[in-house]
Formats: structure tokens, sequence, C-alpha cells
């Protein structure tokens, strides 16, 4: 009867299995131009878009690294294999998936979750696609869900994906960018037409394979007006002895009183480095909530940005980061109101244990026009014990004094009172912990799909685990 | 009858302080005992260390249930054994809601799963005795429950947990005439279900009018000063705690 109540009972291995990858298929390490033409070439790329590769290696090499968050010095990325050939081309038909590969999402869950009535699964495994299909009723809907290479060679959505591709974040932004607009591979487009509600989420689940590789998906996502989508992505990945980097790139533009719900569960090894960068520009009315839930890594810089450009536009940003021991999770988010009666509310809850460093950063900036705003930042800390770390670094730019803004942060440790209530109503110290633990993110879980609050539950009863003694 | 909880000359104290100095105390199967004494007796401290909280050290002496030598177990294992202290102060946990928690430990105690069918029944069937609000069952524990609300929500583990000997720490204080009628039904019912035995920590003759008391003890400045049967409940009530005090 053991460990039924954390639903901890799973085994870390699950993510923790890879399979050996042929050495032929690595392109050598190191980033030259010579390198970035032959992903190009391999690619198939459009002329546009190996100028883009190219210009985007430029401004990486000019780009000083970055230097005011927690260190990535040992991040070596000459020295990370930035591209993995696809062993196997796109797939709709899960019988025509190699026997590894599939091995690998069976034991993920990846079919199950299909069966179970998800839209989609757009699976990346290395750098490539290889799995993809969209129910039928999805396609008819007109929404496509695609992978971004595919999508750039079908001449429905090539000026689509030119007119928005890294518009919002531009690899001008920061090194990391530069580095995935030169050497991006994989990842999901999404297109839903004007007016179609999309019931069911579309799902996609990252995962980097193979040693020293560098994962860096593009996500694009465009909803028309008034449409709806729930985007979910999932990240897990095999525990490596080498430096492992991920730095994808997300880009969601949300039309006129369009929502987009974009829900994340990552769960890095412990060794990545995770830069990733997230933006969203919602238009007048239009809505972005954000789910987010960082889990695993060495260190990880994520701030998920919302650009409020329309009258009455909202953004909803719920997280929760869990640092254990060796890890420094450098986590946020960013607002930007620039339009009028825009709305923010922000919700963070972080943990830290063993050592672990756990950083809340927020931005919110309200411009001159965006009168009538209103923002509400909300953070909370919870440390489990006195050699584990949390910080809070709010910053706020506000250029109008119309508007409402709130900020209210708490940090805490876990309470020996608390423990000891549970424990004497027989539920054992790490059981107590992972209770109160489990508590203090239940307004993060209530948020996700059930399978993946699920998920998050066994990830906080998976990183509780021997954190007694 | 037999010997149920055994404590030989146990000393404890928190931060340096001793505030139990060689307490001995035995209580039978089925028996219910009284804790009385002056504020800062030691009453409490008492309780918690037999649940073994970590704020207070033992020093000296042993506690033995069922025959058993548990002075250095964790409260959890003594909650598995069949220790139960309803706290004085319940404790809030956000985000767990009361059912999902009592679920889990009772799980936890008995080692067995439970229908949540036969969980929500006996759940009802208890909240229902003492005419607790259902929707407090999925309610986050303890968060915003008044204090009454509370103590009953104590008393209500305390039927679902079935266990062998309940510490009732001052359940009965700060509660209006009707809530301790409520609560003191429960503990009746408790004792007549299952026939556990009680420890009652109290200053109140209210809470103990329907149970048969069949030790009294009271404890003065860490120590036993006097023990009797139910007549000294009436003694102290009428006379006070004036000539147990030690040094007087």
């Amino acid at each position: 009867m053991k460990e039924k109540t954390q639903v901890s009972d799973i085994d870390r291995s699950l993510y923790d299995f890879r399979y050996e990858e042929d050495e032929r298929d690595y392109l050598g390490s190191g980033i030259t131009p010579e390198i970035i033409k032959e992903i190009s070439e391999e690619k198939n790329d459009p002329e546009w878009m190996r100028e883009f590769r190219l210009k985007s290696l430029e401004i990486y090499n000019k780009t000083p690294m970055v230097d005011w968050g927690p260190s990535i010095e040992e991040l070596d990325v000459d020295n990370i294999v930035t591209y993995i050939r696809q062993k196997s081309r796109m797939n709709t038909d899960w019988n025509d998936v190699p026997d590894d590969i599939k091995d690998t999402f069976e034991r993920l869950g990846i079919p199950q979750a299909e069966r179970e009535s998800l839209a989609g699964v757009g699976a990346q495994y290395d750098s490539e696609l290889v799995y993809h299909n969209v129910r039928k009723e999805v396609a008819q809907s007109g929404v496509v869900y695609t992978d971004l290479e595919s999508a750039m060679h079908d001449e429905r959505y090539a000026d689509m994906i030119k007119e928005h591709f890294m518009k919002l974040v531009p690899p001008t932004d920061h090194k990391f960018a530069a580095l995935h607009g030169a050497v991006w591979s994989g990842g999901s487009f999404v297109y839903v037409p004007a007016g179609v509600h999309l019931d069911i989420p579309l799902q996609s689940y990252f995962r980097l394979n193979a040693k020293g590789a560098g994962q860096f998906e593009h996500t694009l996502i465009i909803l028309e007006e008034n449409s709806y989508l729930h985007f979910i992505e999932g990240c897990s990945a095999p525990k490596y002895y080498e430096a492992g980097l991920h730095a994808g790139c997300v880009e969601l533009f949300v039309g006129k009183g369009a929502s987009l719900r974009y829900s994340t569960i990552e769960n890095w090894s412990k060794n990545m480095y995770n830069l990733n960068t997230k933006r969203a520009i919602v238009s007048e009315g239009g809505k972005i909530e954000w789910v987010s839930g960082s889990f695993g890594s060495h260190v990880s810089y994520l701030y998920p940005m919302s650009i409020l450009n329309g009258k009455g536009a909202r953004a909803e940003f719920t997280g929760i980061t869990f640092a254990g021991e060796g890890q420094n999770l450098d986590t946020g988010a960013k607002i930007v109101h620039n339009a009028p009666d825009t709305s923010s509310y922000m919700n963070t809850k972080s943990i830290s244990k063993s050592g672990g460093i756990s950083t809340f950063r927020s931005s919110v900036t309200v411009n001159e026009k965006a009168v009538g705003s209103k923002s509400s930042v909300s953070c909370e800390s919870l440390m489990l014990d006195k050699i584990s770390r949390s910080d809070t670094i709010p910053a706020m730019d506000i250029r109008t004094d119309k508007c409402d803004i709130g900020h209210e942060a708490k940090i805490g440790r876990i309470s020996d009172e608390a423990v000891f209530y549970l424990m004497s109503r027989g539920l054992s110290e790490e059981e107590a912990k992972a209770m109160i633990v489990r508590g203090f993110a239940d307004n993060v879980s209530k948020e996700l799909p059930l399978e993946y609050a699920v998920e998050m539950n066994n990830l906080i009863g998976l990183e509780m685990k021997g954190s007694i003694g | 009858m037999s010997e149920l909880l055994r404590i030989e000359d146990l000393t404890a104290g928190a931060a340096d302080k001793e505030l139990l100095h060689g307490v001995t105390l035995s209580i039978g199967t089925g028996q219910t005992h009284v804790l009385m004494g002056p504020n800062g007796a030691g009453k409490s401290t008492l309780g918690c260390t037999l649940m073994g909280s970590p704020e207070y050290t033992i020093t000296g002496g042993r506690i033995f249930f069922e025959g058993e030598d548990i002075t250095d177990e964790p409260a959890d294992k003594r909650a598995k054994r069949g220790i139960f202290l309803s706290f004085q102060n319940p404790i809030e946990i956000a985000g767990i809601s009361l059912s999902e928690f009592l679920r889990n430990a009772l799980e936890q105690i008995t080692g067995k799963r439970m229908k949540l069918w036969d969980f929500k029944k006996k759940l009802k069937a208890a909240m229902e005795l003492l005419e607790m609000d259902t929707a407090y069952a999925d309610r986050d524990l303890n968060v915003g429950f008044s204090g009454g609300e509370k103590k009953k929500a104590e008393i209500l583990q305390l039927l679902v947990l079935e266990p062998k000997l309940a510490i009732l720490d001052e359940t009965d204080s700060g509660l209006d005439v009707d809530a301790v009628k409520t609560v003191s039904k429960g503990i009746d019912e408790y004792k007549n279900r299952t026939g556990g035995s009680l420890l009652v920590i109290t200053h109140n003759t209210k809470i103990l009018e329907a149970l048969n008391v069949d030790r009294t003890h009271i404890l003065s400045a860490g120590k036993i000063a006097a023990e009797g049967g139910a007549e000294l409940v009436d003694e102290v009530i009428s006379g006070g705690f004036e000539k147990y005090i030690v040094g007087k």
C-alpha cells in the first residue's frame, strides 16, 4: 500500500533511458557557416531561411554571453552537437515508425495519450519529428498542426511562416535566440482559422536523446480572430554526463478576441541548460494563458513574455518551479501592457530543496497608452531546508498613473509543526512534506489537464524522494 | 484489563529547559483518564511528547505502548500503533482537502487501500454525527475553519481513524455549550464503537459528563501531584489546584 498517495512509485529510469546513436549520424561539433549550410541543405530550406540562419550565426558570434543570471560558464556550446539527422522521415502512421523510436515513445506513453482523446501528437525525437498525426476532425475543422519544416514547404503556409518566423523573438534578442535562429530544427506549426474553437487540446512531447545533443525546436502558433486553442507542451530528457542545452523558441500570435492556453510541463535531466524563449502577442480582446511547470535541468532561464497589444487584451501566467540539489532555476514571466484596458495576472510558486536555488524574476511594463490597465503579480516560495535558497526579483516600469498595479511576495520555510501534525496521523516525514508541497502546488495543478496534473504530482513525489536525512 | 500505555519516570523539555520532571503514569485498555493541572504545568508537553513531537526532547525515562518501547519512535510510527492526539491548535494545510488528507491518513494507518465510496460513506456518517456541513470535506484542511470547526474536525479524524488511544488536548477549550455537547457525542461514539482508551486533558467537567472516568491525574510543575478516581475531578473543580501546587 505504501507510496499510494504520492503516486511516486514511478521509476526515475522512465525518464533516464536512452538508445545508442549511430556515430555517423552526428554532423560534428562546433558551429561554423559550413555546418549551418549543411543543416540548411539537409533540411532543404527555402533560400530566405538559409540566409536567415547564416545571418543569425553572425549575430550569435557578435553577441556577448549572458552574464546577469545563473552561471552558464560550464556550457560549451561549440561542443554540443547541434543537429542530429533524423533517423526516419515524417510519419503519420504509427506502424511505420522505427521500432526503437516507437519503443521510446511507448515508454513515454505517447500513443496511449493519443488514444485517450488527445487530438494530435507531434513528438520530437532528437531533432526531427518522426511521428505526427492529427485527428481527422481536427484537420476537417481547418486547423493545421504539422511540423514547421513541412509547413515551410507547403505553399499554403510558406508566406505565413516567412511573415511570422522569429518576428516576436528576433535573433538579436539575446545570444541563444541568435543560436536558435541559426540551428533551429523541428518543432510545431499550428494554425487555427477564424472562429474555430478546438475543444480537445493539441499536444507535443519534446525530448532529447543523443549524448551532447542540443535541442532547438521552434513552435509557431497562429490563432485567427475569435478562435480558441489549448496547446500542451511536455518535455522530458534522459540524463547525461556532458552538459546538454535546450534553446527552443515559442512564438504565439493571438488574434482579435482569440484565446490561447499554452501549458507546459518540463522535466529536463539534471545536467541540462534550459535557455528557452517564449513569447506571445495578443490583439484586441484576445487572451493568452500560460501554465508552466519547470522541473529538472541544471540551469534554467525561462520567462514567457506576453505583449498585450490590443485594447482589452489579457494575459494570465500560472507557474511552478522546483529546484533540487545542484539546480539553479531562474524563472518568471514578463508582461508588456501596450494598449488601454489590458489586464495581466501572474501567480507563481517556487520550491527549493537540498541546496537548490530558485529565483523568481518578473517584469511588468505599462506604457503610456495603456490607461485603465490592471496588473497583479503574486509569487510564493517554499524552502524545504536551511541550505536551499529562494529569491524574488520583481521589476516594474509604469508609465501611466491611470492603472492599477499590485504585487505580493511570500517566502517561507516548511513548518515543522505542520510536518508533525501530518505525521501524527500516520504519514511518514517524507510523505508529510510531499503532501505539504503538493498542497502548495495545488493551484497550478488545478490548471492542468488531469493526466498532466497527475504527472506533475508524480514529479513532485519523485523530487521529494530521499529528501529526508 | 491489560495495560495499553505505560510512562516510566519521563523527563522531557524544549530548548535546554526541562518541562517534565519524572512523570509516571499507566493507562489500561478501554480506560478513560483525565489529566488536569494549572496552566504551564506541562499537560500539553506530556500530550505532545507521547505523540512524538520533535519540539520536545526526551531526556530520561521510557514510554511503552502495548508493552513495546516507543520512546524513540517518530510520530508516524506511533500513529500506526494506534496513538492519536487531538491538537489544541490544529494546523492549517493549504491545497489539501480534509477528505483527501483523511483518506490518505487512514490508508497509511491501516495499511490498506480503501474504496473511495466506502470512505465517503464513513466520512459522511461521522460528519453528520458531529453536525458538520459535509462541504467541509472538500475544503482545505483547517484553512479558514473557525476554532470550533477545527476542534470538530479533530474529533472527525478520531472517528475515522479509530485509534487505540486518543489524547485529547483541551479539545473543549474555546467551544460554546452546544459545540461541547456535539464534540462529547463524538467522543462517546468513539468509546462505544471502538472501546478505545482516552487521555483527556481539560479544565472542564462538561466534556467528561458522558464518560466514565477511571482515573484522574493532577500534573503540577511537570510532576504528578495527585492521583485518584473520578471524584478528584470534582474536588479540583470546587477547590482549585491550590493544594496540589508543589511547594505549598
